[in-house]
């Protein structure tokens, strides 16, 4: 076995660049989460609607649009799609046993994928994200810009989220025709347009993640296959149910697997991702529901 | 005038018909109750009407025909509070009466000030899950959001089930109170036939899904069948 040389510099750097895959696998996570929540469904569509709209992106830059200007573009395309695709592909199968929505989804997935090869062939490309990849001085540890930039979006992402689901009146229907929509529609909410309304956002958080990973991976139709694996480790981590474990989840998830790849030294790039998964199962034994898995509290 | 017209609804689940026929008024500012046994149909009859159960035949709701689709009888000024009340239990007190008012767009806070008159219980808990409440606090929380939609007619599915006496009685001071102050009708399914009667202007004694007798309070106290069946004197 080897063992690494150790010093704390370098571990704040490996911590850095742990935080910066969970924050990734956090955002599509919570996608996840949002529509398991509103329809008990596992969106096996969720990477590849994000791919999508990451091509979409590189596309308008490619036609010179600069990143900051693409960016809200392919988040309202993104918001369109979802809902477009929970109004035609999911509606029709929303009565349909679980196991059929999700076969549903995963039609819908390679449906994405072969749309994007298509469109925009297979090879990888090189896509320009907004944040330069030198380093600075944090501390007295070097972190790149991008890092930060991508955890700092990150975080803006989901604050305004939550803020949108505890404040607005939109946010709060969406919470309570998740939790119970036979009494949401008895207060006059129209469920079926909340569910296609979580779709609608998780497609915008998958597009934020696409748009944030692809400059850190290169752009190729099936760049969050793999990202989508962990990411539904992470909200299973955090408990299926809960926006805040998917979030504490993923951030766990990436810090956990990069330290694993870096340190145990027979683990390397190749048993990095069974090792996390060992540990997820480990944490599921001790606590079936996850981390933040709900835990009804009710008096009759 | 009546706000309120069933002509021969029926109801079913699946293969088993709930409803044969039922026929039913009620007027502006009125309470009505429906009697019966467990299973006459009580429960589908509210659930006819605000859409939570499929229906065929008329029903007719300040003069126009209502939709079967229960987000809009909401909309059109029905409350509707179900069997096990229906509160949101993972939100917090606050948020349920938020919900209530989901289709009107009002100052919250004053609107929530009106329910906490009624229920100055609602507000000590306003920020608690609703879940944890106990079933008074809850049946309270469940006419509270009620309120919060200014309903024209508010369908209560029994207000008094497992609720100790000095609650239940509570329960319909308040309901006088909204009817007489605020002009609601109310049309209330109970259990508890001697309360319904007391506080109802006329009611309707449902049997295997059909009316058999109607009447005012009064000559429904003195009709002898419905003495023995259900007052149990």
């Amino acid at each position: 076995m080897v063992v690494a040389a150790f010093t704390w510099t370098e571990f704040a750097q490996q911590l850095a660049a742990g935080i910066r895959e969970g924050a990734i696998y956090a955002g599509l996570a919570l996608a996840i989460v949002i529509i398991y929540r509103s329809t008990r469904v596992i969106n096996f569509a969720q990477g590849e609607m994000a791919t999508f709209t990451t091509f979409i992106a590189w596309s308008l830059m490619n036609h010179g649009l600069s990143f900051w200007t693409a960016f809200p573009i392919v988040l309202a395309i993104a918001f369109t799609g979802g809902v477009a695709i929970e109004r035609i592909v999911i509606r029709p199968v929303e009565d349909a046993p679980v196991l059929t929505i999700v076969i549903v989804t995963l039609g819908l997935a390679l449906l994405l994928n072969g749309l994007t090869s298509v469109i925009w062939g297979g090879a990888n490309r090189q896509f320009h994200g907004p944040f330069s990849t030198r380093t600075i001085d944090v501390a007295g540890v070097p972190v790149s810009v991008q890092d930060i930039g991508i955890v700092l979006v990150s975080i803006g992402l989901v604050a305004v989220l939550a803020l949108f689901f505890r404040f607005t009146k939109v946010g709060l229907a969406l919470r309570a025709a998740a939790v119970n929509p036979d009494s949401s529609r008895l207060v006059g909410i129209r469920v079926g347009w909340t569910f296609a309304l979580g779709w609608g956002i998780a497609a915008v958080l998958g597009a934020v993640a696409g748009m944030m990973i692809a400059p850190v991976v290169f752009l190729d139709p099936n760049m969050m296959q793999t990202i989508l694996l962990y990411a539904f480790a992470a909200a299973v981590l955090g408990g299926l149910d809960s926006p805040l474990g998917a979030v504490v989840g993923g951030i766990l998830l990436g810090v956990t697997i990069t330290l694993l790849g870096r340190y145990v030294g027979f683990l390397g790039s190749t048993l990095k991702l069974p090792a996390a998964l060992m540990l997820i199962f480990i944490v599921l034994l001790v606590r079936p529901s996850g981390l933040f898995g709900r835990v009804a509290v009710r008096r009759v | 005038m009546s706000l309120l017209e069933l002509h021969g609804v029926e109801a079913r689940y699946g293969p088993v018909k709930a409803l044969h026929g039922v026929s039913l008024q009620v007027a502006d500012g009125e309470m009505v109750a429906v009697l019966g046994a467990n299973g006459a149909g009580k429960t589908t009859t509210l659930r006819a009407i605000s859409g939570t159960v499929r229906r065929s035949g008329e029903v007719v709701f300040a003069g126009k025909k209502l939709s079967r689709r229960p987000d809009s009888t909401a909309r059109a000024g029905i409350a509707h509070v179900p069997e096990g009340r229906g509160t949101f239990g993972e939100l917090s007190v606050w948020e349920n009466l938020r919900l209530g008012a989901y289709t009107r767009r009002v100052n919250l806070k004053q609107e929530a000030q009106r329910v906490y008159k009624f229920f100055p219980r609602l507000e000590e808990r306003r920020d608690q899950q609703a879940g944890t409440l106990s079933g008074g606090e809850q049946q309270m929380l469940a006419l509270g959001r009620a309120m919060m939609a200014r309903p024209k007619l508010l369908l209560l599915d029994e207000p008094s089930l497992g609720l100790a006496p000095i609650v239940v009685g509570q329960i319909f001071a308040v309901l006088e109170r909204m009817k007489s102050d605020e002009g609601i009708s109310v049309l209330v399914v109970e259990q508890n036939a001697s309360l319904a009667l007391a506080h109802a202007a006329r009611a309707y004694v449902l049997e295997v899904g059909n009316v058999v007798v109607e009447g005012t309070s009064d000559e429904l106290r003195a009709n002898e069948a419905v003495r023995k069946s259900y007052l149990g004197y």
